[in-house]
């Protein structure tokens, strides 16, 4: 009897007291807190969109006043980037697995890894707080000197919870590098590290270095506005102009920080469902990095009309366009490594889908946008919006979903109702195109992002956009209902119910404290399918055999 | 006694990985610190690109003595810290606590010495704000009469020295204390005889985070003292 106990013994049963989950330092634990934190601002920042959706149903002003809206997008900006998308994989997705990917207890600095909780929660609290005493109106990019001189006086507010914020992604950056160096388990080299280990080593480096000189940034405006000093005030000669460099020097490589994970994600979703070894693997994994390195290089292009210079501009273009390249190789690698596999068409199997048609129409725009004379054209416009969503909510929120559904049964030990996650990633991907294809086309006619009243022209593609954001709110509450049951009712996880051949599957599901029953050795790559190892889909080999 | 192996983590496997980890770790926090002071310097160097003669007459109030002073304690500073971590390796916890004793000391004159020339620019108007005033009064450096220097705003120029100054060299002390809280960690840590040969990790990462932190100084001084002298 005692022995069966300590066999079913797990990382969420070992313990059911609050402090004991407040105080943890179990990264499987602190992924689970961080996954529900997120999923709070991802519902605030999306009751802000479907607000000013609503009102941009008609081209003249339905029941909200120009501030309110502004107020809303920023907020909308605001939760959803800094709150939401940056720390969405990593900090949720890539706490719980990273370490049991690589074979190791936790990850090196358990402490630290809570700390950056509690201080992204407090980041987070802060945030909340400018939205309560009545929000911000800048945008969620905070030019100056907007934002240091004349907006309201939240902006301290929202710039220091972004700043605390940031502190805890550093955290996280620094922990995951640690413990990619130095925590692999016997016989895990480097080029036997599953790709979402190298996707998470890349987005690190970015983190560690990009997130520090946004955390100065907003240090400056805020003194700027405390002590009514001129740092980026042209009265007192200061140059709003750097402030703009300074902000996409971080928040232009923070999209990688944004899709690099998620590139992850879908490669090992990919590799599963087709029982294909990735293909190109080692390419897949420098690209990774190649992405990170010239992500550096391209903040430029987002200020192509704010008096930068004619050359300085081209540079800019050139690099931008480079950053197509490692992207591009994901995804013909994907798409190779689909050729000819056993392809099964499960939930997470068709956001990764998902995520390449939609990651591919994104960055794609993305180039027409790094195209200098184009760029003029659709500045400010919706197009910008359409090509951002497309990446952010196409990509992200697609491979954030299609990840959390693959390891769902590693994280609860339940499984979810399959048929309804198929059907509920079929809504989703026809409301996210639904609200956003529109936008390029009202954006390419020259509708201006962050205008609520325009020509009534535009009206049709508008409904057309909101009916859609009906659509996709209707597929994440469908999402959160199912998931939620499954938590309740859902029948036990086997260790492997998708039959995957990553580290992460070898131990039962959900894992012991200490990730593993017996410390692993590795002797293959992670991608280790083969012919013989076809993928079946009955209760029997998804159920738990070992009751 | 197997002090060493009390001090091993559970998720780690040796003393070494352990060590290695937490060495690897502070050097990334270091190369975080310098993109966040890099961020700075960037900011400052465009600005004195763009009103070179501001700052250098902005400088000239600096006091270059007490700044010369401050760089010769820190860096004593920096060598009684590395002292302390050469005791703690080889097991001597009376020395490790007299010379992190004696680091604090310095740091401590450092800071002071700060907070004297803090109050000295609060007295002569020259914290940046809607109180900063500019009297041109300098004499040790003839400001040329340049379309810079006869620019209406020029004293808003001068200012924005001053707010590079109070940032910069605020961000520097405020590293400073929190090395100090450090320092009264190891040395509870120490009276405690938490440290011997084979676990000493916290004293050697105190002492990057130290030499990094006087490192930012050995930048800081010639920047904003000495401009006007070059």
């Amino acid at each position: 009897m005692s022995e069966n106990a300590a066999k079913t013994e797990n990382y969420l049963n070992v313990k059911h007291t609050v402090a004991s989950w407040l105080f943890t330092v179990d990264h499987k634990r602190i992924g689970v807190m961080y996954l529900a934190t997120i999923l709070l601002f991802f519902f605030l920042g999306g009751v802000a969109a479907v607000l000013f959706r609503i009102e941009l149903m008609t081209p003249t002003e339905m029941f909200m006043a120009s501030e309110t809206y502004n107020r809303l997008f920023t907020m909308h900006g605001i939760t959803m980037i800094f709150f939401f998308l940056i720390p969405s994989i990593p900090a949720v997705l890539g706490n719980f697995l990273l370490p049991i990917m690589l074979g190791a207890r936790d990850l090196a600095f358990p402490r630290l890894n809570l700390a950056s909780w509690y201080v992204f929660t407090f980041g987070g609290l802060l945030g909340l707080g400018a939205i309560i005493f009545g929000g911000v109106d800048t945008g969620w990019t905070f030019y100056t000197p907007y934002s240091s001189t004349y907006a309201n006086s939240n902006v301290i507010l929202a710039a220091l919870g972004i700043f605390v914020s940031g502190f805890a992604s550093i955290m996280t950056g620094l922990n995951f590098i640690v413990t990619i160096h130095k925590m692999r388990a016997p016989g895990l080299t480097w080029f036997r590290l599953p790709l979402f280990v190298w996707a998470h080593y890349a987005t690190s480096i970015i983190i560690v270095l990009g997130t520090p000189v946004i955390a100065i940034t907003i240090l400056l405006v805020a003194v700027e506005r405390i002590f009514s000093v001129g740092i980026f005030d042209p009265a007192l000669g200061g140059d709003p102009v750097l402030f703009q460099h300074l902000f996409w020097f971080y928040s232009h490589p923070a999209v990688y920080i944004m899709i690099l994970p998620g590139m992850g994600v879908v490669s090992e979703i990919i590799a599963c469902f087709s029982r294909k070894r990735i293909f190109g693997y080692h390419i897949v994994a420098m690209s990774s990095l190649a992405i990170a390195i010239l992500g550096f290089f391209v903040w430029g292009h987002h200020m192509f009309v704010s008096s930068q210079s004619m050359y300085a501009g081209m540079i800019f273009s050139i690099l931008s366009f480079l950053v197509a390249i490692p992207s591009a190789i994901k995804v013909f690698n994907w798409v190779a490594t689909l050729y000819g596999g056993s392809i099964k068409l499960d939930t997470p199997m068709l956001y990764a889908l998902g995520f390449i048609g939609l990651f591919t129409i994104g960055g794609l725009t993305g180039l027409f946008l790094a195209t200098m004379a184009v760029n003029v054209h659709v500045h400010d416009t919706y197009f910008i919006v359409a090509h951002f969503h497309y990446v952010m909510v196409g990509g992200m929120v697609m491979a954030f979903f299609g990840g959390l559904h693959f390891w769902w049964p590693k994280i609860t030990g339940k499984l979810f109702p399959e048929m309804l996650g198929r059907i509920t990633a079929i809504i989703i991907f026809i409301g996210f195109n639904l609200t956003f294809f529109p936008q390029f086309i009202v954006g390419y006619l020259g509708m201006p992002r962050r205008y609520h009243v325009y020509p009534e022209e535009f009206q049709l593609l508008h409904v057309m956009s909101t009916g859609g954001a009906a659509v996709l709110a209707l597929g994440y509450m469908l999402m959160g209902v199912y998931l939620l049951y499954s938590l309740i009712l859902g029948p036990k996880a086997s260790s492997n119910p998708w039959k995957a051949a990553g580290l992460e599957w070898t131990t039962p599901s959900p894992p012991p404290t200490e990730n593993f029953l017996e410390p692993p050795v590795v002797k293959h790559e992670a991608y280790a399918y083969t012919e013989e190892d076809t993928y079946r889909d009955d209760a029997e080999t998804k159920g738990d055999t070992h009751g | 006694m197997a002090d060493g192996q009390s001090h091993l983590a559970h998720h780690f496997d040796s003393m070494e990985q352990q060590r290695e980890s937490s060495s690897l770790g502070m050097w990334l926090f270091l190369a975080q610190e310098v993109m966040f002071f890099g961020g700075l310097f960037v900011a400052y160097a465009i600005y004195r690109f763009k009103y070179p003669e501001a700052f250098a007459v902005a400088s000239g109030y600096l006091s270059v003595g007490w700044g010369a002073f401050n760089t010769v304690v820190l860096i004593c500073s920096s060598l009684t810290m590395a002292l302390a971590v050469r005791a703690a390796q080889l097991g001597d916890k009376k020395k490790i606590i007299q010379y992190i004793v004696a680091t604090m000391l310095l740091a401590c004159v450092f800071l002071g010495v700060k907070g004297v020339e803090y109050t000295e620019k609060y007295h002569h108007d020259l914290v940046p704000g809607p109180a900063f005033q500019y009297v041109p009064d300098f004499d040790a450096y003839t400001v040329p009469v340049t379309a810079e220097t006869a620019h209406p705003n020029f004293a808003g120029h001068v200012q924005l020295f001053y707010s590079f100054y109070f940032v910069m060299t605020g961000m520097h002390a405020l590293h400073m204390v929190i090395g100090l809280g450090l320092m009264i960690w190891l040395i509870v840590k120490a009276l405690r005889g938490r440290f011997s040969r084979e676990y000493y990790a916290p004293v050697e990462m105190t002492g990057l985070y130290w030499h990094f932190v006087d490192i930012v100084w050995i930048f800081l001084f010639p920047l904003l003292y000495l401009v006007w002298r070059h």
